[in-house]
């Protein structure tokens, strides 16, 4: 059903210099605490990751529930937030595509979709062989996600010991872990100008709209670099 | 089980379903885009672009508790963390666990 050679090659993807075990780690560790401050208890918690597994619609939940917004509310603004995941899945499912292989794998490997995963998957897809990818996505899809489940555990358990100092430490790790992947990414003039002008109209569109700042700044970013691509 | 709780699961069930759909709705459109086509690359540009402008964001306008260090703080362990990811031969774990070590050391002795 699931090749497991290549499940288990793209498991791997969480060990190594390149992991993103740290990272996922440290942000999961402070969500796992978060949860814990807003009144979650530890399996109401470990039930949002297992379910959820995206970062900024976790936060966008917390935030909501804390200010007690209604689920209709919640509800749109975690879509909103997530909404950057329908390209991500656009731009790597045709890559994974293969006809010898069932639908299913395809709707529920799907739930690993979020940076991490997509940023290794987007890396590494060439060097196997097509038939294979959806083994070796759903490898590295299941290894990513154990990590975010365990380290919620963890971040659940350890809130009471993590400082405010420790706290902010966590929150940077992520951010920088993602842009130092994304410099990794940077090999063709279409990638490099969307990453560069999507750093720069992401910020600046929230002087304008902050809630469509990642998604108005992003699409404008994404759609310049493509043309410009284009024609060269 | 208590209101709260069951208001609880809701709350997870919703954004759950919130999440998924935007994966869902994208593995149906994959289905007709093949990865040679002019709409897969620009979805591609799209992509990383979004990626780009969330990153950004959290670093240049943080939620939560990033939001209490300053911001000249923060670009500088990010660059401070590019340029040794450049040098380590694109070693991971070096910038990841220094940037936080510089940046909670920082925000101890240069707040504002």
């Amino acid at each position: 059903m699931i090749n497991s050679k290549y499940f288990f090659q793209g498991f791997k993807s969480i060990k190594g210099l390149d992991s993103p075990a740290l990272a996922l780690g440290a942000s999961f560790i402070a969500i796992g605490a978060l949860l814990k401050n807003i009144g979650f208890n530890l399996e109401q918690s470990i039930f949002s990751t297992f379910l959820t597994y995206a970062l900024p619609g976790s936060l966008v939940m917390a935030e909501s529930f804390l200010v007690g917004a209604s689920l209709i509310n919640i509800f749109l603004a975690v879509w909103l937030v997530n909404t950057r995941l329908y390209p991500m899945t656009v731009s790597l499912m045709p890559l994974l595509l293969h006809k010898s292989q069932p639908r299913w794998k395809y709707y529920l490997s799907c739930h690993f979709i979020a940076v991490s995963a997509w940023l290794i998957m987007k890396n590494k897809y060439q060097s196997i062989e097509k038939e294979h990818r959806i083994d070796f996505w759903i490898g590295i899809g299941t290894g990513t996600w154990s990590i975010a489940i365990v380290s919620t555990i963890i971040g659940f358990l350890a809130s009471d010991y993590l400082s405010k100092d420790m706290m902010i430490g966590l929150a940077i790790v992520n951010p920088v872990y993602f842009t130092c992947m994304m410099v990794g990414a940077m090999k063709s003039l279409q990638i490099n100008l969307s990453i560069i002008l999507g750093a720069i109209l992401g910020p600046a569109f929230f002087f304008i709209t902050p809630e469509w700042s990642i998604l108005f700044g992003g699409a404008l970013a994404g759609t310049i670099a493509y043309f410009v691509g284009e024609l060269k | 089980m208590s209101e709260m709780s069951s208001n609880i699961i809701l709350v997870i069930l919703v954004t759950s379903f919130a999440t998924y759909l935007s994966r869902f709705l994208g593995v149906v459109s994959s289905e007709k885009i093949k990865e040679t086509s002019k709409i897969f690359k620009w979805f591609n540009c799209i992509a990383y672009s979004v990626l780009a402008a969330l990153i950004a964001r959290m670093v240049v306008f943080p939620a939560g508790e990033l939001a209490e260090s300053a911001i000249f703080i923060r670009l500088f362990v990010v660059v401070v963390s590019v340029v040794m990811y450049l040098f380590t031969k694109r070693n991971l774990v070096y910038p990841t666990v220094a940037s936080a070590i510089i940046l909670a050391i920082l925000n101890n002795y240069l707040s504002i």
